[in-house]
């Protein structure tokens, strides 16, 4: 691509999508920046400014519904869509009902947290060079053993939707002609979620655990419940997004550091910046690149007028580069201060997992930092996965000269 | 300018001495505040420090840089002088400025009978030794609680006595609680919520008096009925601290200190006070998106960024406008309150999300066909869509077809007891 050379929102939008731009598409958002919103050939528009997407994800006047024609047929479909997609009033309470449940069992994990990334790293202790792929052997377990231990699915069981789950996120992607054939994986795929997710149900209510499930399950008849339809749904977002979504934040984040040895540096010495550090991943190369809403009323964006009933891709990743927002914005500044990234998203939907995505970068990184002597990317760019929503290396091999105990 | 004195020494006057000094003030700044302690933060007093969550050690503001300021603290200023530029306090001494920031705040309303004032157990809330006194009170196991008053500090009072368990009678002179802040047909939701939650409510009701012999034991109501409670909590709204500025020449009353919409101080002829500003509750001004009265506000938002303005405005000879959006929150039985705009500007309302039944609603205010308030209940996300409405002066009633909107519009009067009540809270 030539600087010279003129892109349609169109064009900029599905090379977005293609494989050749998984490992940089920062060039092409930069390119979005300098559009207003603006209604692409499919009929979505393309919002991608910081202020515009702030501004929507806090409006009322937005629906969490895609509008995606490709989207399965609730009547069809065994599963209804979970509340990541749905809008008040039901949205409100199926995610009180999570948070409940959810944000009490995260708060005080951290020690856990630490033991975990610590035993996932003595594993490969090694007093001479040697190398690690940090996607297989901690980004990915990492938060996998952690979503599996909160809702209280058998660990032995983890490949089944480890396996569902790559499947799954695949078909969050955008995509221009959809394919019957990979259409009807897809509902394969998801039809067979459903038949283990059920039989999972069924297990805890018969002998229920200390877990997440279990909690969401309550035996009090009085309490307000999720729904058994609600509950597969709720279920099948949480172990995806937990599967999908941290593996990506911890290998975008060591990526940028080994790129950054400067900031890698300043992490060994001083834990106490990863607080920040990791908001500036989330700023810098976020592990959702993308969501999707749509108007319910006209509604004036950015000087545009976008009328009621049109679908909007929402460019986090984009807005995350604004130079009217972030002073530098194409750099990496571990301590960046105000760092108002939208990384997690915004406004009602704001990112149910967001603490203990943070935490459990937080640990990884600091103890990557911390452990590894000289480390060094083996291939830069690493491979990427396909997915352009959910974007991250396939694999992150770094080869060191010691990985202290 | 080589000296800079700011009277008060709570949140605005805080704010503005660090604001000053970002601004480059370098000379000598000093600030007075009539009370001994350092700049705190009031609204935990009526929240989480009642209820014991936080102590009153912990409520001391954070200082955002070093100010390097002369602090006269537990002195009050009596008196400004603008012909000399000095300000006078209790202690006789006299503090020469170049440039002044107003910034004396508001008081409780005291209970207007001073023999019943002085009765143990009766207590006003807002200073920390209020709040000590009044936590000491409460712990001690009342029988009763009485709160006088169901305004916003009244009914977060009422509900911290009913998370300590506490009985509690609220008598409101309107016809629910915060009627006057956000209009009878909004705050009827108040109501629900404060008897669900056990509070014995008395509305369009007043106490006539106050008994009890050295310590409150019973109070007698306008409906001719009694109460008996060992604690009284008045909450009677504010009045503003401009006593000291009687005979200076700035126009000041009982509703606050006057000054234009960039912060400078008007003199009893309209006229503008050369180098004085004035920040925070005190302060009355034409906000631009309000206009045809002057607006004061007790709202912590609007304490910071006068205050900024200021700062500005004095340091640069600048004519910054101060035309934030008003915005305020509320925590009160276990329900989150968040306001933008100004609701009592408003004559009608219409509610956008959710349902008042449901204690998780928007309501949105408007007057002259203009949209100028919005309310979140439980539903405090979205606040900043409506803002941008408000600011952006969309006509009313808005186009907002929310997903939990309702099935059709309806909009109604917001009953307000009496329309264009400027101060709010």
């Amino acid at each position: 691509m030539t600087t010279t050379e003129t892109l349609t929102a169109d064009e900029l939008f599905s090379r977005t999508l293609r494989l050749d731009s998984r490992s940089n598409p920062y060039p092409l958002y930069e390119r979005m920046l300098e559009l207003p919103p603006t209604r692409m050939s499919d009929g979505t528009w393309l919002i991608s400014r910081h202020e515009d997407i702030k501004r929507l994800l806090h409006d009322p006047r937005i629906s969490a519904n895609r509008l995606d024609p490709d989207a399965p047929d609730p009547g069809e479909a065994k599963a209804p869509a979970s509340f990541l997609v749905q809008d008040a009033p039901s949205h409100d309470r199926l995610r009180r009902l999570v948070m409940d449940q959810f944000v009490p069992r995260v708060i005080g994990m951290r020690d856990h947290l630490d033991d975990l990334v610590g035993s996932l790293l003595d594993a490969h202790v090694n007093d001479g060079p040697g190398q690690l792929d940090v996607v297989n052997d901690l980004a990915y377990p990492l938060p996998v053993t952690v979503i599996c231990e909160l809702l209280g699915v058998p660990q032995e069981d983890e490949p089944i939707f480890g396996e569902f789950a790559r499947k799954l996120t695949r078909g969050l992607d955008p995509v221009e002609e959809p394919d019957e054939a990979e259409i009807r994986e897809l509902t394969q795929v998801r039809n067979a979620l459903i038949d283990y997710l059920n039989g999972l149900i069924e297990e805890k209510t018969r002998t229920p655990g200390d877990d997440l499930l279990s909690a969401f399950m309550p035996t009090d008849p009085d309490v307000d419940r999720l729904g058994p339809l609600d509950l597969r749904a709720t279920l099948a977002l949480l172990l995806i997004a937990g599967h999908e979504t941290t593996v990506n934040l911890i290998a975008n984040g060591l990526l940028t550091l080994l790129r950054n040895p400067d900031a890698l540096a300043r992490l060994r010495n001083e834990p106490a910046l990863a607080t920040t550090l990791v908001e500036e991943v989330l700023r810098y190369d976020p592990p959702v690149q993308m969501t999707a809403r749509s108007t319910t009323a006209d509604i004036e964006i950015g000087g545009v007028l976008v009328p009621a009933g049109s679908a909007l891709r929402v460019m986090l990743a984009a807005g995350n580069r604004d130079a009217d927002v972030f002073a530098d914005a194409d750099r990496f500044v571990p301590d960046r201060p105000n760092n108002a990234h939208l990384g997690f998203g915004g406004g009602v939907h704001y990112c149910v997992g967001a603490m203990l995505a943070r935490a459990e970068a937080q640990i990884a990184l600091t103890a990557l930092a911390r452990r590894l002597d000289n480390p060094r990317l083996v291939a830069d760019p690493p491979p990427y996965r396909d997915n352009a929503v959910l974007r991250g290396p396939e694999h992150l091999l770094v080869s060191f000269d010691r990985l202290h105990k | 300018m080589n000296r800079i004195v700011i009277v008060g020494a709570s949140l605005a006057g805080l704010r503005a001495a660090e604001a000053l000094r970002d601004e480059g003030f370098a000379g000598e700044l000093t600030v007075i505040g009539d009370e001994p302690h350092a700049p705190y933060d009031r609204p935990p007093l009526s929240k989480a420090v009642l209820s014991g969550w936080l102590s009153t050690d912990h409520v001391t503001l954070p200082r955002l840089r070093d100010v390097d300021a002369t602090w006269l603290l537990g002195v009050a200023a009596t008196g400004l002088d603008l012909r000399e530029r000095q300000v006078r306090l209790a202690d006789g001494r006299r503090v020469a400025f170049d440039g002044l920031v107003i910034a004396t705040g508001t008081r409780a309303r005291p209970w207007p009978v001073p023999a019943e004032a002085a009765l143990r157990g009766v207590h006003v809330l807002r200073g920390r030794d209020d709040a000590d006194r009044l936590r000491a009170d409460l712990a001690a196991g009342p029988e009763r609680v009485l709160v006088i008053g169901g305004g916003f500090t009244g009914s977060e009072v009422a509900g911290g006595c009913r998370e300590l368990g506490l009985d509690v009678t609220l008598t409101h002179r309107g016809a629910a609680p915060m009627s006057s802040a956000l209009g009878g047909t909004v705050a009827r939701f108040a109501a629900d919520v404060q008897r669900k939650a056990g509070v014995d409510l008395r509305l369009g009701t007043t106490v006539s008096k106050l008994d009890g012999t050295g310590r409150l034991h019973r109070a007698w109501l306008s409906d001719g009925t009694a109460v008996d409670a060992d604690v009284a909590v008045i909450a009677l709204g504010a009045v503003s601290n401009v006593e000291w500025l009687a005979g200076s020449g700035l126009m000041a009353d009982a509703r606050g200190a006057v000054c234009d919409t960039t912060c400078r101080a008007l003199t009893a002829d309209g006229s503008v006070a050369d180098g004085v500003f004035i920040a925070g509750d005190v302060a009355r001004w034409p906000h631009p998106l309000y206009p045809g009265d002057l607006v004061r506000l007790d709202h912590w938002g609007n304490a910071v960024s006068q205050a900024k303005t200021a700062a500005h405005n004095l340091v640069h000879g600048g004519h910054r406008r101060h035309d934030e959006l008003p915005a305020f929150w509320s925590n009160q039985f276990g329900v989150n309150l968040k306001s933008v705009g100004l609701p009592t500007y408003g004559d009608e309302v219409m509610i956008t999300q959710g349902s008042l039944s449901d204690t998780k609603f928007v309501a949105v205010y408007g007057r002259d066909g203009r949209t100028v308030a919005a309310v979140a209940v439980n539903a405090p996300r979205q606040l900043d869509g409506y803002a941008e409405l408000i600011t952006a002066g969309t006509p009313f009633p808005p186009s907002i077809n929310a997903p939990d909107g309702p099935a059709y519009q309806s909009i109604v009067d917001a009953e307000f007891p009496q329309p264009l009540v400027a101060a709010v809270r």
